[in-house]
């Protein structure tokens, strides 16, 4: 089997995959990395999001060996080293954006990549941006709180916690 | 008081581990030597199953075997734990719903064999090449094609009718009789459609087992792991409660997806022993559409009764209900007491009758979903009320309020079985006005109208049965189950506290709300109490988390559970202050007599328990730890008053949600943070019922909308934000917490408030012959009735 090498949160890992493997089942299965997940066999839930070279990817739509040499940044490199949760981490929890916590990391991470590139998205643009993820929990209310949050600006005026 | 007792919204600590990746999910697990199931399933939705060839497949490389209905022969089928007896007092129709399909296919999806490999591509390839001869037969899938002589779906029962049911039948003369002399009749025939749940974690169940002692566990995706083992063990596999352990560990939401018994969950226990290596099964998510139970799916026809000043008469129904091919775990229940028992909703109407044929079909199983027959009843009922408002020209919310149950009426025992014990409607119908600002909705429907687009505005009110349920009630409704909870209190010597719960939590929050409750009623701080739940083998039995049920039962038995605890630790306290018990009192952690500067903190009183060198042990026995079930007197009856805005564009007919409004009575709220959260999901799924979503068959038992690429979830721009206040609190008057339950309501306050506002929208701009539009609102079907 065909062997790739790619660095995930900055660590330097390899292993071998068949040419159909994919990103994600590298991740879960291979690196026993299971935070990102699986929720769609269609490329449209966006539980699986990851950043690969930092831009915002679904890991389920991605061949591992194609991958040779990135840089994938998974959920499990969003936190702080000392384990503290990362500001759009924290963002989550303090405008309770998350329930069951299942499309989560692909939430956090599709919200991470949106900042890098719009730093103060207004609320139809964070609306637009997350329409590749699917929460069945929130009503998203609270993912789009806290992803303004996030940002610096001031939710306070939206409604509820 | 501790500052993160009943009342504060505090943060969720479960929160650190799904945002850092640390979530322990069915399918994160990997037992070693573990083998994948592939299942091979039904393309046909009806059809005499001749032959499955698995010659080819049991030689592919990795195989270990494939399972056939033949496998399954000598063990039971997946059973159903409702039995609905009919308005002729006669028991349902039950055919056998086999692990595996048995002489026949009945639906796309239905399970005919499985191959169990090494890894699940070699399982995926076998599963290709086991080849199945079917002979094609017509298939049956609308409903009263169904029943009026169409095809059979199981041919050993005769019929496709499962039962037909009335409800109150001693009602029924006197509620035609009312409809024959009533000033004003409306009428309104309606389809509530079907919905795939849709949870974004997919199924998944894990099969071990251990030879050496034959012991069994299976770890699967549900709501409620204590009543899978009771009817997997029970009934399909006949494995005794003390050698089958199931664990649902993080489930990736439920929605009622989760809480029934599927075969998949029985083929892997089953195979783990045959092939004795654990068997895994994750479910792809065209998978899940076509095997998860869907949900709603009724054809009504309503009639409501009122004299001239719009009172409400009479009220009577006639419902079609899909129950799928097979009964899945609860299915009869929802159209009948989850549905018929809510159908006087906030208002007296002293004649209620309702009818409903549950009716086999070629389709996947129907069963609960986020609801579950409340959303039905509620869906038909503020949406007759809304076309008697017009039809007489009263306003919709006077029209309700004239007819609303009044604040003075409780106990209001209504003509549909139920008792409500609390309640305060026009106050939640105040509050709304005041939140929605429908003053100013004059003024935002000119400005629409500026920009050319339709303005209109719905309002409906809810009510909901809730905190399911009194053991003896359900037991004569045909429930083959108690509905009570549990919880184990474990004190430990340091004064730290573990909740063992027979509740679930899959997205709810139990994990930090369940301990803000004990950490008021004892004065420590939340943070010294752990919850547990979702493992047989660690939890006392409990019937699991669905209907709004966790708090409002599972809380119930956690404070019955410390009630105990409490009183122990007083007798404790009063041998180490010398006191008597009475006289002994308990707060901010501390135990004191009163009158007195003596006391005693409850570190040093747990403590005593466990190291009893000091202790009354010739009357008390020592440690801290008390088990309590509880088992609900009534129902809890959340209740509210929704409204929502939308704009229709008139050239393409898309809705747009502008706002959304909701004003709930949940009673007391323990956690406010997680209760709006859960108001907010509920609203998005009733938007998403309203405009979007429906599982749509065509004529030959073919799912159209089968993926997410035609079945149109909500995300997060079809949605705003969402307006929901909690003010009003009328606390439930027999549990212990005072609380309700606040899962479903905005799924079941929803719907109607939505499609009441297009109707509106459509009526103010001239269209006075729309007076409903079947969910999901599309642009399609809105603009086709704009051109009517
Ligand atoms: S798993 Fe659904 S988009 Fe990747
Ligand atoms: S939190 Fe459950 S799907 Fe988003």
């Amino acid at each position: 089997m065909p062997k790739v090498t790619m660095r995930v949160n900055g660590r330097q890992v390899s292993g071998e995959v068949e040419g159909r493997t994919l990103l994600v089942q590298f991740l879960r299965e291979g690196l026993e990395m299971t935070g990102t997940h699986v929720g769609c066999d269609t490329s449209q839930c966006g539980a699986c999001v990851v950043h690969v070279n930092g831009a915002a990817m679904k890991s389920c739509t991605t061949f591992a060996l194609d991958l040779e040499g990135a840089e994938v940044k998974t959920i499990e490199g969003m936190a702080a080293a000392d384990g503290s949760l990362g500001v759009i981490q924290q963002a989550f929890q303090d405008h309770h954006g998350l329930q069951c916590g299942f499309c989560t990391p692909g939430m956090v991470m599709s919200a991470a990549a949106l900042l890098a590139e719009n730093p103060k998205p207004t609320e139809a643009e964070v609306r637009h941006y997350l329409e590749g993820n699917i929460c069945r929990c929130t009503g998203y209310h609270n993912i789009v709180k806290a992803v303004m949050a996030a940002s610096g600006q001031d939710v306070s005026a939206i409604a509820a916690e | 008081m501790p500052k993160d007792g009943i009342g504060a919204s505090t943060k969720r600590r479960e929160d650190i581990r799904f945002l850092t990746g640390n979530g322990h999910y069915t399918d994160d697990i990997n037992l070693r030597g573990q083998t994948y199931a592939v299942f091979v399933r039904s393309q046909v939705a009806h059809g005499k199953l001749n032959k499955v060839d698995t010659s080819t497949a049991a030689g592919m490389p990795g195989v270990l075997r494939v399972f056939t209905g033949e496998d399954f022969a000598a063990v039971g089928g997946v059973p159903c734990g409702w039995q609905v007896t009919d308005k002729h007092g006669k028991v349902m129709l039950e055919p056998k719903h086999p692990v595996l399909a048995q002489g026949k296919v009945r639906y796309v999806g239905d399970a005919i064999a499985v191959v169990v490999a090494e890894t699940e591509a070699q399982a995926r390839d076998a599963a290709e090449a086991v080849v199945v001869d079917i002979d094609e037969l017509p298939a049956v899938i609308d409903m009263k094609a169904a029943v009026a002589g169409g095809p059979l779906v199981h041919d050993e029962i005769g019929s496709n009718l499962c039962y037909d049911w009335g409800f109150v039948e001693e009602n029924k003369a006197a509620t035609d009789a009312a409809f024959e002399t009533a000033a004003h009749v409306t009428t309104l025939e309606l389809v509530n459609n079907r919905l795939v749940p849709n949870a974004m974690e997919p199924r998944v169940a894990v099969g071990d087992y251990e030879r050496s002692t034959g012991q069994h566990t299976l770890y699967t995706t549900s709501q409620n792991p204590h009543v899978i083992r009771l009817l997997m063990g029970a009934f399909v596999l006949g494995i005794p409660e003390q050698k089958l352990r199931v664990v649902a560990p993080d489930v990736g939401g439920g929605f009622g997806s989760k809480i029934f018994h599927y075969v998949e969950e029985a083929f892997v226990t089953f195979a783990a022993k045959v092939v004795n290596r654990p068997v895994k099964w994750t479910a792809q998510r065209s998978e899940s559409f076509i095997t998860d139970a869907h949900g709603r799916d009724h054809v009504t026809k309503i009639q409501l009764a009122m004299d001239k000043d719009g009172h409400f008469l009479a009220l009577r129904t006639d419902t079609y209900a899909n129950m799928g091919a097979y009964l899945s775990t609860f299915a009869p229940s929802v159209p009948t007491w989850l549905h018929g028992t809510l159908m006087a909703g906030n208002y007296k109407t002293p004649l209620i009758y309702v009818n409903v044929k549950a009716v086999f079909t070629n389709t996947v199983p129907v069963d609960a979903y986020r609801g579950a027959g409340r959303p039905e009843a509620t869906y038909q009922l503020e949406r007759v009320i809304d076309k008697a408002a017009r039809e007489l020209g009263i306003d919709p919310i006077e029209l309700r309020r004239r007819n609303f149950v009044q604040p003075n009426e409780f106990p209001y025992q209504t003509p549909v079985a139920v008792v409500y014990d609390t309640g305060n409607y026009q106050a939640t119908m105040d509050k709304l006005i005041e939140i929605a600002d429908l003053a100013g909705f004059d003024k935002r429907r000119a400005e629409s109208a500026k920009h050319g687009k339709l303005r209109g505005l719905g309002v409906n009110c809810y009510i909901e049965a809730c905190g399911i349920a009194p053991s003896h009630l359900v037991g004569q409704l045909g429930a083959r189950a108690g509905l009570y909870e549990s919880a184990t209190v474990r004190v430990n010597a340091t004064g730290g506290i573990v909740v063992m719960t027979g509740s679930h939590s899959h997205g709810q929050g139990h994990e930090t709300a369940f301990p803000q409750v004990i950490a008021d009623m004892i004065g420590i701080p939340a943070d010294s109490v752990e919850i547990v739940h979702g493992d047989t083998a660690n939890t006392p039995m409990g019937m699991g988390t669905y209907g709004s049920r966790s708090l409002a039962v599972g809380g119930s038995a956690m404070v019955k559970a410390t009630n105990k605890i409490i009183a122990k630790a007083k007798k404790i306290a009063a041998h180490l202050l010398e006191a008597s018990d009475a006289d002994i009192e308990l707060k901010d952690g501390k135990f004191s007599v009163a009158g007195t500067d003596k006391s005693v903190d409850w570190g040093s009183v747990c403590l005593a328990a466990y190291v009893p060198h000091n202790y009354p042990l010739e009357s008390l026995e020592p440690g801290l730890e008390e088990t309590a079930f509880y088992d609900p007197s009534n129902f809890t009856y959340p209740a509210g008053a929704y409204a929502c805005e939308v704009e229709v564009d008139p050239d393409t007919g898309k809705v747009k949600i502008c706002s959304f409004a909701a004003a709930d009575d949940f009673g007391n709220i323990v956690n406010p943070m997680i209760v709006d959260g859960q108001v907010h999901g509920g609203i998005g799924q009733g938007i998403g019922q309203a405009l979007l979503e429906s599982a749509v068959y065509d004529e030959n038992g073919q799912l159209l909308s089968g993926s997410y690429m035609d079945y149109a979830m909500p995300r997060a721009d079809d949605v705003p934000f969402y307006t929901v206040d909690h003010s009003c609190q009328t606390p439930c008057t027999h549990n212990p917490l005072g609380v309700k339950g606040c899962g479903e309501a905005g799924a079941i306050g929803s719907p109607p408030a939505v499609v009441n506002a297009v109707v509106d929208a459509l009526q103010r701009a001239g269209h006075t012959s729309v007076t409903h539009i079947d969910m999901p609102l599309s642009p399609s079907r809105v603009w086709a009735a704009m051109q009517a």
